[in-house]
């Protein structure tokens, strides 16, 4: 409820108590000047504050009263008990109203035209009035005999000898709930200590309830089941106590809004919702800083001035809403402005500028990663810095306070239309949802927030891991999952293997990463206790809890266990030059996994991990010569086995690393000298390969790495591969295909296998180029399209086409990570005729075929 | 909930000391540090903590840090076979327990017979001793608790 609100009510009914007991008074002794001030004054309070806030029929009823009795203090009309009935009645009526407003905040329906008509009736009609008062008049003059009454000496009420009547009792009990105090303040000191001993209790309950299950038959079990429930609810209780509602951290921001608009001179609304939304107090001082910081921000560079704001076509008054909602144990605050957003290119420029990122990589950056720059260190895109603030300065700190209680900040803007930072915060720090896993036989627990999924894997399974120079991965759909063994990163002793493992997937900021477990037990909420000083500065772990047996076992870090463990660069030295490369992506696929080994060709050689169906080590003895080639046997076939390094001696190392690859049914080893390493990039090949078997040279971790074509090498191992057109030369007839990627890669792979197949294949490195191609004149039999791409993305692409006369009916095709349902969905709709998994081959040259026929068919 | 704890870490003013035995060593802790002693308890297993930590102990809901003297002394590890005990003494507003062979008794010592560590101390040794009480039993160690919780920490892992 309003505190406004609240203050009227308790006000209001402290006096209405006081009130009926002066009329009834007043009746006996209609002379008594003092009792008829009183009762003025509280009407005449009553009228002012409810027209103040609004609250209209109450008014009505108050100010008909008030005139009456101004009235009778003016001696216009006599004081009778006929006159004071209409008054009790009008009384009552406010009581009543005031009653429902409450319970509802608001006045209930209804209509007083009667008993105001009936008050009305005694200044002008009634035969009491020694003068005649024109009713109209009434309302101005009221006021007016307000001052000097004021100054009229009046003996307290409470000096009047009191006249019980049931009438009062009633009316107080119906309306003085908000005058009760049902609050009480209460240390925090004695809360957590509260907290401390409910947890103790909680611990001898649970070694009871053990105790009494060791037992047959017990005659504790009923009163330990009945302490059992209790104490389930004490810890409760406790827990909520510890509560306090968002708007707590909210009430300095009205006021912090109305100064900076006032000292910037724009105007702006500040919307706020969901402040009764409750969070534990502990999370409640963690946020208050970053919200205030956020908020900043927003007034200052998100609002743009009354002016801009005018010359934009919009509302001169800017609308900052802040809103928190529950959502499934967290609590999100959403900081949403509708300024002038962020541009994006500016953003990206700075972080250039900032050496976060290299040039050519920020171009490939989606806006999405660009924007996530504005967290880090030190940025700030504010054109000039502001005595308020820069819109960025100190954002890492925003970032780095809210992931410090396990929570996260994301920003997203539309430029000119405004710019949203939600934090999704853990409800509470004290009481986490916990999963318990198991490792080298100790018991450990992870926080849930982030935990994404949890997949067994079992004995018969294990080929799902790849193991690469000691990194191991997990193949998770398309996902190529890092993987952390806890036993292996917390040094555990190591026990017999288990017969399935467990990978909790867990998210940190933008890394993914899988630990590694052997048992995954259940969830359970557990009190975060804090570790002491010795073990503190071990990243690996985020508290301690007891469990119900009284152990103490570890609660783990996730963000402290990726950076560890290398999966995320937040710890890593030097990273400004590589981050691009290395920050990981699942929603824009912007990087790819790639191996690198080496064929003792000099450079490192490297091959898309997407490509690579299997890693082998195979015995030298296995790889057998036959008519020039050599071949080994591989589950259940003899495949073809070729040298990266067309001078390698295939037996001189034994066993010999090989790199299976499979490609419409054929399947090929390539036989290299060591696998050295999976990395993340994102693959940008920089100058084309010059010689067969390369593709191109891209910079990788620093250092110039040959790209094998894998084509070439399955070319190689079946000499009937795309025999037909060996050299891919396209005749004049050939199809016209015209390929639109954003990676230089997958056009450099893509394009020779269309050639190879047959067709006159025109690249593309964005949809505008591609638009540009068309409008332009060029034309082609079908269009294959990445969808994620740069300024112009495959959807947009699809749709100017379908706009062009001469692309509107012509096969469009998508190649894309995205495949969700709904994407796909996306795709169709905005004009796609189909929509493939990128490097699925063998559906792209059929699905080429099939367009390209029935196209024909129909022309 | 604990009597007030005087701070005597400096000032060697203390006439009382739990004593307590690592090997053939006697040592000595005011026993006004000592929160209490306890028998041996289960120890929740802290990997890659620094290697004195022994563990975790819950003490009635408090998590109390517990470091095994044997390896901040540098002495060799206790057969798996041999007691131990558990000296539990508040630092800094923070419970720890010393993991020890032997409890002995409360000796009550004039604080002019504590003399200053010999020179000829190991350099370990010198480090946490604040003095030795000669004894008719043998020499009794009186250790500074402050540095025997100076354990190395290094880098976060």
């Amino acid at each position: 409820m309003d505190d406004l609100l609240r203050d009227f009510l308790t006000e209001s009914a402290e006096n209405l108590a006081k009130l009926d007991n002066d009329l009834v008074e007043l009746e006996q002794r209609p002379n008594e000047l003092s009792l008829l001030n009183s009762v003025f004054r509280t009407i005449h309070t009553i009228k002012g504050t409810c027209g103040f806030i609004g609250l209209s029929r109450l008014e009505g009823v108050a100010h008909a009263a008030e005139n009456v009795l101004d009235g009778m203090r003016a001696g216009r009309i006599a004081v009778t008990s006929d006159v004071l009935d209409d008054v009790l009645a009008a009384v009552d009526s406010i009581k009543a109203i005031l009653a429902h407003v409450e319970q509802t905040e608001q006045e209930p329906e209804g209509d007083d035209a009667a008993l105001v008509t009936r008050l009305e009736r005694w200044l002008d009609g009634s035969p009491h009035a020694a003068a005649a008062v024109p009713a109209d008049a009434a309302p101005v003059a009221a006021p007016e005999t307000v001052e000097p009454v004021d100054l009229v000496p009046v003996a307290p009420a409470n000096a009047m000898p009191a006249a019980p009547t049931p009438v009062m009792d009633e009316g107080s009990a119906e309306v003085r709930g908000p005058s009760l105090d049902s609050t009480l303040r209460v240390s925090v000191e004695l809360l957590d200590r509260l907290m401390n001993l409910v947890g103790e209790l909680a611990l001898d309950r649970n070694q009871l309830t053990q105790l009494a299950a060791t037992r047959e038959t017990s005659e504790f079990a009923k009163p330990i089941q009945h302490l059992n429930r209790v104490t389930t609810d004490l810890l409760e209780a406790v827990l909520k106590t510890r509560m306090q509602p968002i708007g707590n951290a909210w009430t300095k921001l009205p006021r912090l809004i109305r100064d900076l608009s006032h000292a910037s001179g724009k105007r702006i609304d500040l919307v706020m919702q969901g402040a009764e939304t409750e969070l534990d107090r502990q999370v409640l001082q963690a946020i208050q800083d970053p919200l205030t910081h956020m908020l900043r921000n927003s007034a200052d560079h998100g609002i743009e001035s009354t002016a801009r704001r005018r010359e934009a076509g919009k509302s001169e008054t800017g609308t900052i809403r802040l809103s928190a909602r529950h959502e499934g144990g967290h609590v999100v605050v959403d900081i949403a402005d509708d300024g002038a957003g962020i541009a994006v290119d500016r953003v990206r420029q700075k972080a250039v500028e900032r050496g976060l990122v290299r040039a050519d990589a920020a171009d490939a950056l989606s806006d999405a990663q660009i924007l996530r720059f504005i967290f880090e260190p030190g940025f700030s895109t504010a054109e000039k810095v502001t005595n308020v603030s820069g819109r960025g300065v100190g954002m890492d700190v925003v970032r780095s306070n809210i992931e410090a209680i396990g929570g996260t900040v994301e920003l997203s803007t539309v430029l000119g239309k405004g710019t949203t930072v939600r934090i999704k915060i853990p409800l509470t720090l004290a009481i986490i949802s916990a999963l318990l896993v198991g490792a080298a036989g100790e018991t450990f627990a992870v926080p849930q927030i982030g935990v994404v999924e949890l997949v067994r894997i079992a004995e018969e399974h294990r080929e799902l891991i790849e193991t690469v120079h000691g990194a191991r991965f997990l193949r998770l759909r398309d996902l190529l999952l890092p993987l952390v063994d806890l036993s292996a990163l917390l040094r555990l002793p190591e026990g017999d293997p288990p017969a399935s493992r467990s990978v909790v997937v867990c998210q940190v900021g933008e890394a993914r990463f899988g630990l590694v477990v052997d048992e995954v037990f259940d969830t359970q909420e557990v009190v975060v206790k804090p570790v002491g000083r010795l073990v503190k500065h071990l990243t690996a772990y985020a508290g301690c809890t007891i469990t119900g047996d009284g152990r103490v076992i570890m609660i783990l870090d996730a963000g402290g266990i990726a950076a560890l463990a290398g999966v995320t660069d937040r710890k890593a030295g030097d990273e400004s030059a590589t981050r691009a490369e290395t920050s990981r992506d699942d929603s824009n696929a912007a990087t790819e996994s790639v191996l690198l080994f080496d064929a003792g060709m000099g450079a490192l050689q490297a091959v898309p991990l997407s490509l690579v169906a299997r890693l082998e080590e195979i015995p030298a003895r296995a790889l057998e010569q036959a008519d020039g080639r050599t071949l080994v046997q591989y589950r259940g076939a003899l495949i073809p086995v070729i040298g990266a390094n067309p001078a390698c001696e295939m037996h001189a190392i034994d066993p010999r690393p090989v790199i299976v690859f499979s490609d419409r049914n054929r399947t090929m080893g390539l036989a290299v000298d060591a696998i050295r390493d999976i990395v993340d990039v994102r693959l940008t090949i920089e100058r084309r390969g010059d010689r067969p078997g390369v593709l191109g040279v891209a910079v990788i971790a620093e250092r110039a790495t040959e790209v094998i074509d894998t084509h070439w090498f399955l070319r190689q191992a079946y000499g009937d591969w795309f025999a037909s057109s060996e050299h891919g030369g396209a005749d004049a007839q050939a199809p016209r295909v015209l390929l639109v990627d954003d990676s230089r890669f997958f056009l450099g792979l893509l394009a020779p296998m269309l050639r190879a197949a047959g067709y006159a294949v025109t690249t593309s490195l964005d949809g505008k180029d591609a638009i540009a191609r068309v409008v332009r004149g060029e034309t082609f039999d079908l269009v294959l399209s990445d969808i994620d791409m740069q300024a112009v993305d495959g959807f947009e692409l699809a749709r100017a086409l379908r706009a062009q006369p001469s692309t509107a009916r012509v096969p469009l095709i998508a190649l894309t990570a995205r495949t969700s349902a709904e994407d796909r969905a996306k795709g169709l709709a905005a004009g796609f005729d189909r929509y493939l998994t990128k490097l699925d081959r063998d559906a792209v040259l059929t699905t080429i075929q099939q367009l390209l026929a029935s196209d024909s068919v129909a022309a | 909930m604990h009597a007030p704890v005087a701070r005597l870490d400096a000032a060697p003013a203390a006439t009382e000391f739990v004593t307590f035995r690592l090997a053939d060593q006697w040592l000595g802790i005011p026993v006004l540090l000592v929160q209490e002693v306890l028998s041996s308890q289960r120890l929740a297993k802290v990997p890659v903590a620094p290697e004195a930590v022994a563990g975790f102990l819950n003490l009635r809901g408090q998590i109390v840090t517990a470091l095994d003297l044997r390896v901040t002394l540098e002495l060799p590890p206790r057969s798996s076979d041999a007691s131990q005990m558990n000296v539990v003494v508040q630092h800094d507003g923070e419970l720890f327990a010393f993991i020890v062979d032997d409890v002995g008794d409360v000796v009550t010592v004039a604080p002019t017979d504590v003399e200053p560590p010999p020179t000829t101390l190991d350099a370990r040794w010198r480090s946490v001793a604040q003095g030795i009480i000669r004894r008719d039993a043998g020499l009794l160690v009186v250790v500074r608790v402050g540095a025997l919780l100076a354990v190395d920490q290094p880098g976060p892992g």
